[in-house]
């Protein structure tokens, strides 16, 4: 531990603790555009507006990146400090575009909040902003250049935690941008369109596309029949858009609000993960116990970590578990089963998701598997982001809303089905059920609290009677090439297996750590919207997916039995190899 | 018996500016088939500073200055017979001392032999005998060296601050990406005497406990990198590098990487970054590079001057190096005095010496009469010092109370000619372009202050502007990353205090003193001293300058560009300038 004082306030912290961090135990905020609180991000000292000095130094020290020292006397604030910074604040402001109005991040961008906080009320420095086009290749990140700060997060992101490298800075001096390698489109970039760039970006440079619009006139269209599915980690999330506290499960209120938006029907997408763990658990029991099919199975759930598999370990295909992931799944069968079911058309069916997620608005159209129904089966996607605005669009008091239930029969989800928004959630949910398929008996205990956590690798093993099977779960992409590697050398050394079962999530922590969730995500929050999510699971009765009730009647009444022919036109899919880069 | 000549073809001036003046001369040797008695070598220095093409023949010490292509035919011939050429013979007084440039123009950069002829090597092979790597640390502290590549950290502190962190491998790196405007003290010293910065590092391997040393040199220094690259294989080939140094149980290494030219990665985390093949970004210190540096290992990063001192220290000890300089800056410096002066050219001088020595004494003082003015010290990171206090010493405290530094010895020297607005506006635009772009306080607001003084050099600048130009100074040195950043609005706030009355006639008056801001000037014919010779006429590149030798001539003030050449070739001088 290390003492110090901080603007006269004595402080006590660990070893290594950045000056930024001990003052935030002693409740001194010292403003930052760069520094994101994430401790997935490094910092980089590029903004120059944290500074801070030691009590007779005239030098100034980045309080983001400057560890604290025993004894160290700090100042944070004084008439000269808070001069420099209000000038680094104008210049800023002097490049960057007055957009604010129509901006993407409108009252809720860092620069435009510091710049407010600094009473900065006339532009002192002539404006000089370069004009860069959007980039909109992508359908689902939009890249403004002209609003970057050029902070390094997304880089930062992109590289070091999502190991994607499609976002790097080019040129430099005052021509420095930040844009994909090569200055080529992002769409032909390797972006796996994760959106942790967006969710970390202080400015509106890079924010999700908007597609309230294409959700609106569907919900207008007196000709379309909107239903609409919401994920697991939308409900432990949404909630902060509205005050409410982190990891509050606002589930029945965003049904509730969704209904009032318009919505015909409302389902939810732990149904449907219920669904996947179905064929899931299946085909891991064909792999496992039957030898069909090469061992690990890796689950395939995760948009962003399908394409960055047939980005960059294509060779890993064959392990890939071949069932959809359930926002898909939940698409193909309201194409299909609800409108039978409904005596609907499904050409007027407009299928609406909310997900915590960017890459989901690409997934819709990946490939041919996705329009399985004879229509495209998704039809627009929204982030959690997306539905807060909505929401307020709609005039809905959303704190104030009464409970209200989800439609039934594609709705009605188990335990298992919500955890799947958190890392570790899908191993968990498929281990529950592969348990009882393999032993037909039932679990005593179903939480299995090793696949829980932020560990970026969790490795384990589970016991199912007697036979031992091993698992790691993986988060945050970067940690992917250990597992994967460890497979590929057991392989190559004829070594027994490392693991029978990998679960890959591209974002930190999880869905609920996702591109599209609101902004502001640190491990902290990570944990409460996990939390909220197991304590979803907890309170429920049914807690395996293979007990749902109406996934039983789902079977029956359409499916058949897990991976039968039916099933298998549906909600599975094929991979194929996508190099973009030699790696 | 052969004989070595050093010839200095580069950084000369006037009329004899031969492209390739080394070639020619090879091309003369082999005409008269003398291949074996005499071999040319291309040196940057050889410690004269007479304008036009040197020669030094060794071992006869016979000193050739403005040498011609006429000349070098008999030259040749002369070193044939053994006597001197004397019509362009000088003899060399030198108010030098030089201990870095010692070998330089006097031992064949391309001779291991040559070199351990003169006491090369004597330091290592006493280091490796006798020494323990502490013992090197305190003989480096005793001897008072501090880093030459600018800031003057104390050598032997950063040696021990690298030697203490454990580590499984630990770098030494040679900081050869010079890239101040107008200065070429690496160059001269990698190109001239190659062996000695080799034998530096060694040294300072074996001192930090590092078996790998990397060079850092700029592609552009093409000379110097094949030098260091022939001096590593044949230090290879003598066992003065690999395993087992001089038969001692140390092992050392070393390895060249080019830098692609940008200025920021002479700082040392960008040179860092660069070197592992990333962008040639700084970052934050802590953690410092000595203790977690190039690939995340404790790394020493030296500027190429401060190794080459390191041989003759260890070989003649720290008392004496001590002796030699002022209290806090020991031993001497090595200046490239460029601009406006007489002899321009590589300078090495005790610590403590005066600027008027330097620039009256040894270079002879302004060009074709003229007056000087000021000089800059430290490059663009440096500031202005005022021909009224030449009587300042060269060292890191004297120049820095001047408010400049002492940089990497960059020393421009400017004439009554030179505005110091435009001075002050060319060096900020020099870091501007080799900015990094990282930090906003040096991306954003460097290219802000550019702008100003631009609007300032144009006459569209208010008083109001010099404030912000006071305000965004202050808060680049505060606020940005590294040092290029920090110290790139030095030349603005250092012309601002001395030369405030220059600025203040821009705003209030729109006028350049100097007559050098272009926006500013306007050229005339006064007509009763004009000759109508019809040189202006020849000389204007745009045709501003109108009519013929019998009307006279006129300059059309719209078509005008101010560029002065006019100006310049008018013998009579009937054009005037205001």
């Amino acid at each position: 531990m290390v003492k110090a004082v901080i603007n006269g306030i004595q402080v006590e912290v660990p070893e290594q603790t950045t000056i930024l961090n001990a003052a935030k135990k002693v409740q001194i905020k010292i403003p930052t555009l760069c520094k994101h609180p994430d401790s997935y991000l490094h910092a980089s000292g590029a903004c120059g507006i944290c500074l801070v000095r030691v009590k007779g130094s005239k030098k100034m020290l980045r309080a983001c990146c400057t560890p604290i020292e025993e004894g160290m006397d700090i100042i944070t604030h004084d008439p000269e400090i808070v001069a420099i910074r209000r000038t680094v604040i104008e210049l800023f402001l002097s490049n960057h575009p007055n957009e604010c109005l129509s901006c993407g991040r409108n009252n809720n961008c860092e620069l435009q909040t510091l710049v407010a906080d600094f009473g900065i009320r006339e532009e002192y420095f002539e404006k000089i902003v370069r004009d860069i086009p959007k980039d909109d290749s992508t359908g689902n990140i939009v890249l403004d250049p002209r609003k970057c700060i050029n902070c390094g997060r997304c880089v930062d992101v992109c590289q070091n935690v999502q190991d994607v490298w499609a976002l790097t800075f080019l040129h430099r001096g005052f021509n420095t941008r930040m844009a994909p390698a090569g200055d080529i489109s992002l769409s032909d970039s390797p972006c796996v369109r994760c959106g942790q760039c967006a969710a970390h970006c202080p400015t509106g440079a890079i924010v999700e596309q908007d597609d309230t619009v294409l959700a609106w006139r569907a919900l207008r269209d007196p000709e379309q029949y909107c239903v609409v599915q919401i994920a697991p980690a939308v409900r432990v999330a949404l909630g902060e858009a509205f005050g409410f506290p982190f990891g509050a499960n606002v589930t029945k209120k965003i049904y509730a609000a969704l209904r009032r938006m318009g919505f015909k029907a409302v389902f939810d997408t732990n149904f449907s993960a219920d669904v996947t763990i179905m064929e899931e658990a299946s085909e891991f029991v064909e792999r496992f116990v039957h030898k069909k099919g090469p061992l690990p199975l890796i689950t395939s759930c995760c948009p962003s970590w399908v394409d960055f598999m047939e980005k960059f370990h294509s060779d890993m295909i064959p392990h890939f578990s071949s069932a959809k992931s359930p926002h898909e799944m939940m698409g193909a069968l309201i194409k299909t089963y609800y409108a039978q079911k409904n005596n609907l058309d499904p050409a007027k069916l407009k299928v609406v998701s909310v997900m915590p997620c960017t890459a989901k608005k690409f997934e819709i159209s990946r490939s041919a598997d996705m329009s399985v129904s004879g229509y495209q089966d998704v039809d627009v996607v929204l982030t959690t982001r997306e539905l807060a605005r909505m929401i307020k669009q709609a005039g809905i008091d959303f704190v104030n809303l009464p409970d209200e239930e989800c439609d039934h029969i594609l709705g009605d989800y188990s335990g298992a089905g919500t955890i799947f928004g958190a890392t570790g959630g899908v191993m968990e949910a498929a281990l529950r059920t592969a348990y009882s398929f393999v032993t037909g008996e039932k679990l005593a205990k179903v939480e299995f609290e090793n696949v829980r956590g932020l560990e970026g690798v969790k490795e384990t093993s589970v016991d199912i009677k007697g036979t031992e099977v091993k698992i790691a779960v993986a988060h945050g992409l970067v940690n992917v090439e250990f597992v994967l590697n460890q497979i590929r050398r057991a392989r190559k050394e004829g070594k027994p297996l490392p693991y029978h079962f990998v679960e890959v999530m591209a974002c930190p922590g999880g869905c609920v750590g996702g591109g599209g969730q609101p902004y502001g995500v640190t491990d902290e929050l990570r944990l409460a919207r996990a939390g909220g999510l197991y304590s979803d699971d907890e309170a429920k009765t049914v807690r395996c997916s293979h007990e749902n009730p109406y996934v039983r009647q789902l079977y029956k009444e359409f499916l058949g039995k897990p991976l039968g022919e039916k099933a298998h036109h549906l909600l599975h899919t094929k991979y194929q190899p996508l190099p973009v880069y030699r790696r | 018996m052969s004989r070595t000549v050093f010839i200095k073809d580069t950084g000369t001036a006037g009329k004899d500016r031969t492209r390739d003046f080394y070639g020619f001369f090879l091309g003369v040797i082999r005409e008269k088939g003398l291949e074996n008695e005499v071999i040319p070598v291309r040196v940057a220095d050889i410690g004269l500073y007479n304008q036009g093409v040197a020669v030094r023949v060794v071992p006869d010490n016979f000193v050739y200055t403005r040498v011609e292509e006429s000349d070098v035919s008999l030259i040749v011939d002369s070193i044939k017979t053994g006597e001197p050429y004397s019509a362009k013979q000088v003899k060399p007084v030198s108010k030098q001392l030089r201990i870095v440039l010692r070998n330089c123009g006097v031992v064949d950069p391309e001779s291991l032999e040559d070199y351990i002829a003169h006491d090369g090597f004597a330091a290592l092979a006493k280091v490796l005998e006798s020494y323990t790597p502490e013992k090197v640390i305190q003989e480096m502290k005793a001897s008072g060296l501090r880093g030459r590549g600018g800031a003057g950290f104390p050598t032997g502190m950063k040696w021990e601050f690298t030697r203490k962190p454990r580590s499984d491998q630990k770098y030494i790196v040679c900081n050869g990406d010079e890239g101040d405007p107008g200065a070429y003290m690496d160059r001269g010293v990698l190109e001239g005497d190659p062996y000695s910065v080799i034998e530096g590092m060694i040294i300072g391997g074996y001192a930090i406990g590092a078996s790998k040393g990397l060079f850092y040199i700029r592609a552009e220094y093409p000379v110097a990198i094949e030098r260091i690259e022939k001096a590593i294989r044949r230090c290879h080939e003598t066992g003065l590098l690999g395993n087992n140094i001089l038969g001692s149980s140390f092992s050392f290494d070393l390895e060249i990487r080019l830098g692609a030219g940008a200025f920021v990665c002479g700082e040392e985390t960008a040179l860092i970054a660069s070197i592992e093949g990333k962008r040639g970004y700084p970052s934050p210190r802590p953690p410092f590079p000595s203790v977690k540096g190039l690939w995340g290992r404790p790394t020493c990063i030296n500027n190429v001057e401060t190794l080459a001192n390191v041989p003759v220290i260890l070989h003649k000890g720290a008392d004496w190096f001590s002796k030699i300089g002022t209290e806090t800056s020991k031993g001497t410096k090595v200046f490239a005095v460029t601009g406006k002066v007489k002899n321009s050219g590589l300078v090495e001088v005790p610590m403590g010496t005066t600027v008027e020595d330097i620039v009256y004494g040894i270079c002879g003082g302004a060009m074709r009469g003229k007056q000087v003015k000021a000089i800059q010290t430290g490059g663009p990171s440096g500031g202005v010092i005022p021909k009224e206090y030449f009587g300042t010493k060269v060292d890191y405290e004297s120049l820095q109370k001047m408010g400049s530094i002492m940089g990497s010895g960059g020393m421009i020297v400017m004439d009554e000619d030179d505005c110091m607005v435009d001075i002050a506006k060319f060096y900020l635009g020099f870091c501007v372009d080799e900015s990094c772009g990282k930090c906003a306080p040096c991306r954003i607001g460097g290219t802000q202050m550019l702008k100003l003084l631009t609007k300032v050099t144009d006459g569209q600048g208010t008083q109001k502007d010099l404030a912000r130009l006071e305000q965004i100074s202050h808060a680049m040195q505060k606020a940005s990353l590294c040092g290029l950043g920090q110290t790139a609005p030095n030349p603005v706030l250092s012309t601002l205090h001395y030369y405030r009355a220059e600025y203040d006639a821009h705003v209030n008056e729109k006028k350049c003193p100097a007559c050098k801001c272009a926006k500013l000037i306007r050229f005339v014919i006064v007509q009763n001293k004009c000759v109508k010779c019809g040189m202006c006429f020849k000389a204007c590149p745009v045709n501003a300058i109108s009519g013929s030798r019998e009307s006279g001539y006129l300059i059309d003030q719209t078509k005008c560009i101010r560029c002065g050449q006019c100006f310049e070739v008018c013998k009579p001088k009937a054009i005037s300038r205001s």
